[in-house]
């Protein structure tokens, strides 16, 4: 299907003639038309705009004057950050006790119609013990966490402060031999890891762009930190302290960072070999966030989607693990079994069979690895009843043993483990390649694999445990 | 594509680098070539412009610059590019 | 509205939203510097809820929603915030090229009040590739604050084609912009756009190869000046979708429409 040769010969007449008239771009076009076209904007901009006299206060500057300056640019970045993350674990426990209660209560209830019913054991443990309770789990654990961080942080979008950190932190990025930019798709990993690898788009180097990508992942989602969030929570229980657990989860967030860092400075430096490329950013003015609607649109935006999440991902997850830790094979479950075989791997690694089989069923969404691990966890002890951090801490210390550096190492492995389905899926889209897809899932489990291990084996030597 | 270095004097020969925070000074040439050069360009970096520094980050470097009405950061590769005259007061 | 389901999880992989299959009466595009509040504009036009965070580079996706007026279709394409049409980027040529060859019915082009010389390097190239543009001023309640006063009419005289002031996010305005929209896309409403005139040595040049440019697309097709001038800087993305789409009309009846996104 080529052009007819009338309409080709036309266009190679009007590309000879232009060699004659512009040879070798004499002309200077680009330069000289895009300068003129910037004058022509300047003298209509002095005709129509006028400003009759300078605001009293100029608030960009002023709020720039503070959160970018040489003093307080990174504390009040820390700040930010705790004060979110404070927020979000001191305001997610009481709503998680309450949705816990009802849908425990739920629960009851529905066991009381299959007795009622005289269903059978198989019936109320598949869909009551199996689906209804992963449900319950993810929306009374991981709901009120998600639905208290997403507002926070769109707000901080909407005021136009992502591109101040990325400002600040740029000299970080550029000696890791990686993008400015990259501080932004960072940010928006934060609300979700597919978000964040799409993000990576406005990187227009794609060695760079194949960094931010592959890094994404060590900046724990949404899905992520309510994980992190109960963990510190058991990790600070008895102290009773909010603030413990803030630290906690804003001490992991700062060791993702410095991963990111370390981790993009080394790909830099071998498969992705290169020099920075050019960089400009834009520092937009602050806007006034419309905090009603985002606070009103993001929770009812999130229930929504973790709903919805829910039921494709966490129904069959929870229908797989019962499956899983009721089908017997001589005196094991199918879940005991595979959970021993992992058990030495994860032992050494400070964790356990379970944890890491948690992880893995968990791939398709991080919502779902903590009430797969609980449910293994109910499914082989005595307990049935859970609805606080108090009987999580019972299920996991007293009854299985946990350590604080089971609770440690879990929480690592949760950084910078695997990213989930979805995230490599959408690695897979954009930058079309399988391979790359590949170390994208392989490269943080190994890095998980062998932090962890690091860690469990000093403080098993140095016996801290 | 053409050297456009317009009516640039050795003399008083600087880099938007080194302008100071706060201080003004207008746009003489761009020394960058090939895309880099259409780009800033592109962000109104045209001989003349009125540039003024207005803060660094914490680090030093990037510098944000005001440019015909926008905020725009530059790290220190891409601002000793983009020459200036200015004069002091 | 910052990140929303559209933006997360699964659906970062839809490009667009809606699909058009239903009955389209006329396209319309959205273009603008980013943060100029487009997203804002074009939530507030389709009543989808499409990411609007206030970084530059955040519309990622490529979206397209409907909204109706007058009992007519408009299929409203949001695309990738840009400064210029220069395609010295992804977004810059994806702008560009949908506006030169897929020929939206009308294009409505957002600025930002309090920054308009900034934003006016992209009207004026707007208008260089098409003449149906309707300028939208938003953001207007914020130049108010920064007491910035833009005199729309004399604007709108300047540039020869009509300007709507607008305060989306309060939706004010918006009314007014549907209106002139619909009016430009039907041709009710005639526009002379304003044309930045060259050094001599670019406008001489220009003419001696209009006339064959004239010859090859034909008159109505292009604004053969933009044309002119693109092939006079060699400039291979517009000659590679310019050799498309001269092989695309010689095949009118094999493919109809073409690529949204080619």
């Amino acid at each position: 299907m080529g052009m007819s040769q009338s309409m080709r010969t036309g266009l190679n007449s009007i590309l000879s003639d232009v060699d004659k008239i512009n040879p070798h771009g004499t002309l200077g076009i680009n330069d000289s038309v895009v300068s003129s076209i910037y004058y022509a904007a300047e003298s209509i901009a002095n005709e129509v705009v006028s400003q009759k006299e300078k605001p009293k206060t100029d608030w960009d500057k002023k709020l720039d004057d503070i959160l970018t300056s040489r003093v307080f640019g990174f504390p009040s970045m820390l700040l930010l950050l705790g004060v979110i993350f404070w927020l979000t674990v001191a305001g997610a426990n009481v709503p998680s006790a309450m949705i816990a209660d009802v849908l425990f209560w739920g629960q009851d209830r529905l066991t009381d119609l299959c007795n009622y019913l005289h269903a059978p054991a198989w019936f109320h443990g598949f869909f009551v013990e199996g689906i209804y309770r992963c449900l319950a789990w993810v929306i009374s654990v991981m709901l009120p966490p998600m639905a208290i961080f997403f507002p926070c942080f769109t707000l901080l979008e909407d005021l136009g402060y992502l591109p101040r950190v990325a400002f600040n932190l740029d000299r970080l990025f550029k000696k890791a031999g990686a993008h400015g930019k990259q501080a932004l798709t960072m940010s928006m990993g934060f609300g979700c890891n597919a978000a964040g690898i799409v993000a990576c788009r406005i990187i227009e180097s794609p060695r760079e762009r194949m960094i931010a990508m592959l890094t994404n992942n060590f900046v724990p989602c949404n899905g992520r930190f309510p994980t992190l969030i109960a963990l510190a929570g058991v990790l600070v229980f008895g102290m009773g302290s909010t603030f413990g657990a803030t630290a906690i989860v804003v001490g992991i967030i700062l060791l993702g960072i410095a991963v990111t860092l370390a981790v993009s400075w080394t790909l830099s430096k071998t498969l992705l070999k290169g020099v920075p490329s050019s960089f400009t950013l834009e520092l937009p003015p602050y806007r006034k966030p419309q905090i009603g609607k985002i606070i009103v649109r993001s929770i009812f935006d999130r229930t929504l989607f973790v709903l919805g999440r829910a039921i494709c991902v966490a129904a069959p997850a929870g229908a797989v693990t019962w499956l899983l830790a009721n089908i017997y094979v001589g005196d094991l479950s199918v879940l005991a079994y595979c959970a021993q075989w992992l058990n030495p791997f994860a032992q050494a690694i400070g964790l356990d069979g379970f944890i890491l089989m948690a992880f893995i069923l968990g791939l398709p969404a991080n919502e779902i690895v903590l009430p797969i691990l609980i449910m293994s966890y109910l499914a082989t002890g005595s307990m049935t009843e859970l609805d606080s951090i108090e009987d999580l801490y019972n299920l996991f210390v007293v009854q299985h043993g946990w350590t604080w550096l089971t609770a440690v190492c879990m929480m690592l492995f949760s950084l910078l483990h695997f990213p989930c389905g979805t995230t490599l899926w959408t690695i897979r889209k954009e930058s079309g390649s399988l391979k790359w897809t590949l170390l994208a899932a392989l490269m943080p489990l190994g890095i998980a694999c062998a932090i962890c291990f690091l860690v469990a084996q000093s403080v098993r030597a140095l016996g801290w445990v | 594509m053409k050297n456009n270095s317009g009516g640039f004097r050795e003399e008083n020969a600087m880099s938007l680098y080194d302008l100071p925070i706060g201080k003004t000074a207008l746009v003489n040439a761009i020394q960058a070539e090939g895309i880099t050069r259409r780009r800033m360009l592109d962000l109104g970096l045209v001989p003349g412009t009125k540039v003024e520094a207005l803060r660094e980050s914490p680090t030093g470097d990037p510098k944000a610059f005001r440019i015909r009405g926008a905020v725009i950061a530059f790290r220190e590769e891409e601002s000793t590019k983009i020459l200036i005259s200015y004069k002091e007061d | 509205m910052g990140l929303t389901n559209q933006s997360c999880g699964t659906r970062v992989n839809k490009e667009t939203f809606t699909k058009s299959t239903a009955k389209v009466d006329y396209v319309i595009a959205l273009a603008g510097n980013p943060n100029t509040g487009k997203s804002t504009v074009f939530n507030a036009l389709t009543g989808l809820n499409q990411h609007t965070g206030n970084w530059p580079g955040k519309t990622v996706l490529r979206a397209e929603g409907k909204y109706i007026d007058h009992g007519l279709v408009f299929n409203l394409i949001d695309l990738p915030g840009t400064y210029s049409l220069q395609a010295n980027s992804v977004e810059e040529q994806v702008t560009r090229d949908y506006l030169c060859f897929q020929k939206p019915d009308a294009t409505i082009v957002v600025v930002d009040a309090t920054c308009l010389e900034r934003n006016l390097n992209l009207v004026l190239q707007v208008l260089e590739i098409t003449s149906k543009v309707v300028v939208c001023v938003n953001l207007v309640d914020e130049a108010k604050r920064k007491k910035i006063c833009v005199n729309i009419d004399a604007l709108a005289a300047k540039l020869g084609v009509p300007v709507v002031a607008t305060a989306a996010r309060d939706g004010i305005g918006l009314d007014k912009l549907v209106k002139t929209v619909t009016e430009v896309a039907n041709g009710t409403l005639k526009t002379a756009p304003y044309y930045v005139q060259y050094h001599d040595s670019i406008e001489n040049a220009i003419k001696k190869i209009q006339p064959q440019i004239k010859l090859l697309v034909g008159e109505e097709e292009f604004n053969t000046r933009w044309l002119a001038l693109k092939l006079l800087d060699k400039d291979q993305t517009v000659l590679t979708e310019l050799e498309k789409y001269l092989r695309r009309k010689e095949n009118v009846t094999t493919e109809i429409g073409g690529e949204l996104w080619a």
